[in-house]
């Protein structure tokens, strides 16, 4: 008996070393890539960064200040396009999807999800860089906004699936009407996985760089319009990491963390912005 | 006019398998009627003909009559969620919408159901359903808190209080208290005797003795089939139906 017991808690503890591993094995590259970059970005990380232009090679100092606005702009535009259509989308595919036409939607979805982020650069390219034969701001939120939307819609459908049937039956049987129960009832119940999915999907296309080479372009100034070509900061992270010049490689570091910076404050900010009041 | 809800010649499918055949009952207004009979008699199928909570179930389809205020709900004409505005219903699990406080749990039927209302309006309107629902004194220092965070018994009571708001005329309760403990389910079936003065109430149970407390009036199920519907007293005492007796006898069930 006791010795049956003493080789069930040993099992215990030695499963429960295993998750413990598993876990730090996984958060571990986080930690090395964050403090990395802090390490050889140090050196260029000065609110001048966060204020200042860019400036040519041989100045020192100059930022990425323009970078930083264009790609909140370039997000906010995509996000405001994205965030009805997706969860929209996502609503129909889960409350009202059954049939052939939500199995094709969802396949659709799926694969849009698959496109490589290069070919979301090309259908932006396509569809406003040539007819209006400048890369605009425009034209990289679309490419962004590609990338948002199947993200966005199917994390919609999920969280929206674990709403009970309870929940929705009681809406209904008092005499609320069915699109009201969907949109007040069940969407709000499942706002907080909503939210958590276009906050994921966000991170993603703050981050990306392939759809806005052919699309933003990129701009060493300030824009002027959302019909011009507009700086991001992964493409100046990009653009400074290709260069010859070791300033610049220093910038590059520093950029990338303050890319990452922006998304944690994102996400926290949404947040706290969407947090439950009860 | 004494009935609430008249029903004649009720049947009932899913799919191919009937569950309900041929009901004819008299439901009287301002009363409590229990439907009882064991698993799967049809009972709960039963009662969600009486506000079409069967609607989004594509496989269901009923025929035959259900008057309430003198139309066939059955029809189509009759819009489903006009009724449930005047037919409520509470649930065998307390359900009371996540993510939302006492307050809006009781006040989302008012604001959703169009008609504008004040502020005071609502706020009067919540304090007389809890009042009803005799849990206001429990919670009227907690209308913040969230729903879901109160024990089983007052979910149930809240999610009552729910029904009420929006002022029906017939409740339907589809085992209130199956998934409470004694003290919360006495406390609900007094409330429930209580509220039969005033609303027409049906009550799906398969507990005799609760039957015996609380209702009027006991509708006997039995394999989709209305065995017999007589006063409470009458039932349990003495049955005219061999079956009925079988079972209040607890020889079967």
């Amino acid at each position: 008996m006791k010795s049956i017991a003493f080789r069930r808690r040993a099992t215990d503890r030695i499963m429960k070393a295993l998750f413990l591993l598993s876990v730090f094995i996984v958060i571990l590259p986080l930690f090395l890539i964050f403090f990395d970059l802090l390490w050889k970005g140090a050196k260029e990380l000065k609110w001048s960064l966060l204020t200042d232009l860019p400036r040519p090679v041989g100045e020192p100092g100059g930022g990425i200040a323009n970078g930083i606005a264009g790609t909140l702009t370039l997000a906010g535009l995509a996000m405001a396009g994205g965030i009805p259509l997706a969860v929209l989308s996502g609503i129909y595919l889960a409350e009202y999807g059954k049939g052939v036409l939500a199995s094709l939607v969802r396949f659709a979805v799926d694969l849009l999800a698959g496109v490589p982020s290069i070919i979301m650069g090309i259908f932006g390219y396509v569809l406003w860089v040539l007819p209006m034969k400048r890369f605009s701001a425009w034209a990289g939120a679309s490419a962004l906004a590609m990338i948002f939307i199947p993200i966005v819609v199917r994390t919609t459908e999920e969280m929206l699936k674990t709403v009970p049937v309870s929940v929705r039956e009681a809406a209904l049987a008092l005499g609320i009407e069915r699109w009201k129960t969907t949109l007040f009832i069940t969407v709000r119940t499942a706002s907080a996985g909503i939210i958590t999915g276009i906050l994921l999907a966000m991170a993603r296309i703050v981050g990306e760089t392939a759809p806005l080479l052919f699309t933003a372009l990129g701009n060493q100034f300030w824009q002027t319009g959302l019909d011009q070509p507009i700086a991001a900061v992964p493409l100046q992270v990009f653009s400074y990491a290709i260069s010859p010049y070791d300033d610049w490689h220093d910038k590059a570091w520093a950029g990338a963390v303050v890319l990452i910076l922006m998304v944690l404050v994102l996400s926290i900010g949404a947040r706290f912005l969407t947090r439950e009041r009860t | 006019m004494e009935n609430a809800i008249a029903i004649k010649h009720l049947s009932a499918w899913f799919g191919e398998n009937q569950v309900l055949n041929d009901i004819t009952m008299d439901i009287r207004r301002n009363s409590v009627t229990s439907v009882m009979g064991p698993s799967g008699c049809g009972k709960s199928t039963f009662i969600r003909c009486l506000n079409r909570m069967h609607d989004l179930t594509p496989s269901f389809r009923m025929t035959g009559e259900i008057l309430f205020d003198g139309r066939n709900i059955i029809t189509e004409k009759v819009d489903p969620v006009l009724l449930r505005r005047k037919v409520g219903m509470v649930f065998q699990q307390p359900n009371p919408f996540p993510r939302m406080s006492v307050f809006d749990n009781v006040a989302v039927g008012l604001r959703f159901n169009g008609g504008k209302k004040s502020r005071a309006e609502i706020a009067e309107v919540v304090e007389r359903s809890l009042r009803k629902a005799a849990i206001w004194d429990e919670l009227k220092d907690h209308l913040d808190r969230a729903g879901s965070s109160l024990s089983g018994g007052q979910q149930q009571r809240l999610c009552i209080a729910r029904a009420l708001a929006v002022e029906p005329e017939v409740l339907l309760m589809d085992e209130p208290c199956s998934a409470l403990d004694p003290v919360s389910t006495a406390k609900i079936e007094e409330l429930i005797e209580d509220l039969g003065d005033r609303y027409t109430i049906v009550v799906v149970t398969h507990n005799m003795q609760q039957a015996a407390r609380i209702s009027d009036f006991v509708a006997f199920f039995l394999m989709g089939v209305l065995v017999e519907m007589d006063k409470s007293a009458k039932i349990f005492t003495n049955p005219s139906d061999k079956r009925t007796e079988e079972y209040i006898t607890g020889r079967f069930g």
